[in-house]
């Protein structure tokens, strides 16, 4: 299962490190679909993100672990526009790109679910979806009375739905408040899903479900990844981001701990990494 | 990996027992939830049946057109409180800002010659700033609505009484044109005014906008979760701004229904429309707590307090006792709005 070798059979010298074999190279830019590079953000004398270097690859789920106060959510935020880091340069497609508003993140094809999901629970599954980019009908009701397309967001909220395989909603006229919370955050992730063109941000996404959700969550994250979408998964679970990540950056105390994959290492050593009971060899 | 999310099979007695039968007590709840509308209408028209059957006089043409004319003003203040009330806010100032609006209106007219158009016009614009003045310290100042329309209940009050120096502008002085508002009208067997019509054409627009357009859209979800509307890049200030200015313009223009109805613009009228608005919305299915309530629900909610009026006075009841069932009905109609949200799935 694993290719490098386990801390039992590394030397006492070797043990307060683990191998990844190579030296971490950052990429290209132009290779990677985001790229953060030597960010830094400080919070008054708290230091937010300590000079981090981030990659997302086209296709992979990249995992992004961390303590609290690791910076997790400050490298997110600095990335899609919710925060303007003080220094350092973020890439998307190669080309730098400066996010003032979370807005600016999303009109380039960025979607974030947030872990509050961000919907209006009083609103139906289809007006959630199409908060805030609502689409007008054709001809004259839609330019001169500013008539919304009900049926036209109906149908196309039905659409995304059963496209990620979500079948146990299907009235899309019903109010959000009355979904399980799996199936509030299936309308907050399709919604990310249907939207984004480069992509997707999820924060925390398992952490208020139970199991048999969380697993619903998790074969979504694959569906979008199946649709050649990447997708950034913030979380705290070990097992579910062993179970569907391909890559995982640790972050610690402002800074990255390391770039691991589920293969080099077990969760174990991920969280001795996080937590600093271990390092990660330089060079 | 499967492709597809498996609909849920109940395997555990917990989850038999969730998909258990739905009792009628749910049923109710669901459907209440799904047509809030549906509990002011039933109350409407069993009031109606009642009143009837108490007095007969009561279902005559005459006393529905007395009860719509009675009820146009508050109504149409209503419009406007129903807004500002689903973006989880209150506005105490909606009879200060009236009041201001028709005093401007028929003093310029009356005293400064301007032509009666003109006059109603300036009015009229000075309800759409007076609402802005809310708007803005609701959101740029970040302010409760309650406390920013307290201070300018108290602010807008007092401007109109000094610019009109408490002095009523009676009928004789006004151009017929600030008094066309209580042209009466006939239709069918019923009499009812100018007045009556204008604040029908309001709320069937103001229900259009807020039912079909993505600005009503807005206005619901950032009265339901703000930080969610702010999320997905909804400007929430720009709505909440907007609304405290259309509501501004449907105060000055019920500030003309006003001088229509009465026949004289007067500093002391309409002092219970602030509370008598909060009422009509309340009654009407609108949540104090955003996001959720209609127009329709709130000219049926101002409906049944003009019914309950004149009913229990063709019943030779105590008008006391009006009170009495309008405060009862409050109580009724906030509780019932507390128990349809907590419904599940």
């Amino acid at each position: 299962m694993t290719t490098t070798p386990r801390n039992s059979e590394l030397t006492e010298e070797e043990k307060s490190t683990v191998g990844l074999g190579n030296p971490p190279v950052l990429a290209d830019p132009k290779d990677t679909v985001l790229s953060g590079r030597g960010l830094i953000k400080t919070f008054g004398r708290v230091v937010g993100l300590d000079g981090v270097d981030v990659d997302l690859f086209p296709g992979e789920i990249l995992a992004v672990i961390g303590d609290n106060g690791a910076g997790k959510s400050t490298l997110i935020k600095a990335l899609t526009g919710a925060l303007i880091p003080d220094s350092g340069q973020v890439f998307l497609d190669g080309n730098e790109v400066h996010f003032r508003t979370p807005q600016d993140a999303r009109s380039s094809g960025i979607e974030t679910v947030y872990q509050t999901l961000a919907v209006a629970p009083a609103l139906d599954i289809s007006a959630n979806m199409f908060l805030g980019r609502e689409r007008r009908r054709s001809g004259p009701l839609g330019s001169v009375l500013r008539m919304l397309d009900k049926k036209g967001m109906k149908e196309d909220a039905g659409k995304s739905m059963a496209n990620l395989g979500i079948a146990t909603v299907q009235n899309m006229g019903q109010a959000v408040e009355t979904l399980s919370g799996g199936q509030r955050q299936a309308v907050a992730v399709a919604r990310a899903a249907t939207f984004a063109s480069k992509f997707v941000v999820l924060d925390e996404p398992t952490a208020a479900l139970g199991v048999k959700e969380t697993g619903q969550v998790l074969n979504l994250i694959q569906q979008i990844k199946s649709k050649g979408l990447p997708v950034i998964l913030i979380s705290h679970n070990m097992p579910n981001v062993f179970e569907v990540s391909d890559r995982i950056h640790i972050a610690r105390l402002g800074g990255c701990a390391g770039v691991i994959t589920p293969k080099s290492h077990t969760p174990t050593e991920a969280v001795a990494i996080m937590t600093g009971a271990t390092t990660l060899q330089k060079g | 990996m499967a492709t597809t999310v498996e609909p849920q099979v109940p395997h555990t007695a917990a989850e038999q027992f969730a998909l258990r039968q739905q009792s009628p007590l749910q049923r109710i709840q669901h459907t209440l939830h799904s047509h809030p509308t549906i509990s002011p209408l039933l109350v409407l028209i069993i009031s109606i049946i009642a009143f009837t059957i108490i007095n007969p006089r009561f279902i005559q043409p005459q006393t529905i057109g007395i009860i719509l004319q009675q009820v146009s003003v508050i109504a149409a203040l209503a419009i406007g409180q129903t807004l500002v009330i689903l973006t989880a806010g209150i506005d105490l100032s909606v009879g200060a800002i009236a009041i201001l609006s028709s005093l401007l209106m028929a003093n310029l007219a009356a005293n400064n010659g301007v032509p009666g158009i003109l006059a109603i016009l300036i009015g009229i614009v000075a309800g759409v700033l007076a609402g802005a003045i809310n708007g803005t310290l609701v959101t740029r100042v970040g302010l409760p609505p309650f406390i920013v329309t307290l201070g300018t209940l108290g602010i807008f009050t007092a401007i109109a009484l000094l610019y009109s120096g408490g002095q009523q502008v009676g009928r004789r002085e006004m151009p017929s044109i600030l008094l066309w508002a209580g042209t009466p009208i006939v239709i069918g067997p019923f009499r009812i005014t100018m007045g009556v019509i204008i604040v029908l054409i309001m709320a069937v627009i103001m229900a259009f906008i807020l039912g079909q357009s993505s600005w009503g859209r807005h206005v619901y979800a950032v009265g339901d979760d703000a930080e969610a509307a702010r999320l997905v890049g909804i400007r929430v200030d720009r709505v909440l701004l907007s609304v405290y200015t259309v509501a501004g313009l449907i105060y000055g223009i019920t500030g003309w229904v006003q001088i229509g109805r009465s026949g004289t613009a007067s500093p002391n009228a309409i002092v219970d429309a602030n509370l008598e608005s909060i009422t009509a919305v309340v009654i009407g299915g609108t949540s104090l707590f955003g996001g959720r309530g209609t127009i329709i629900g709130t000219i049926l909610g101002a409906l049944i307090v003009g019914v309950f009026r004149i009913g229990l006075s063709l019943a030779g009841v105590d008008d006391q006792w009006r009170l009495f069932a309008t405060g009862l009905l409050v109580i009724v109609a906030v509780s019932i709005d507390q128990w349809i949200r907590k419904v599940k799935a």
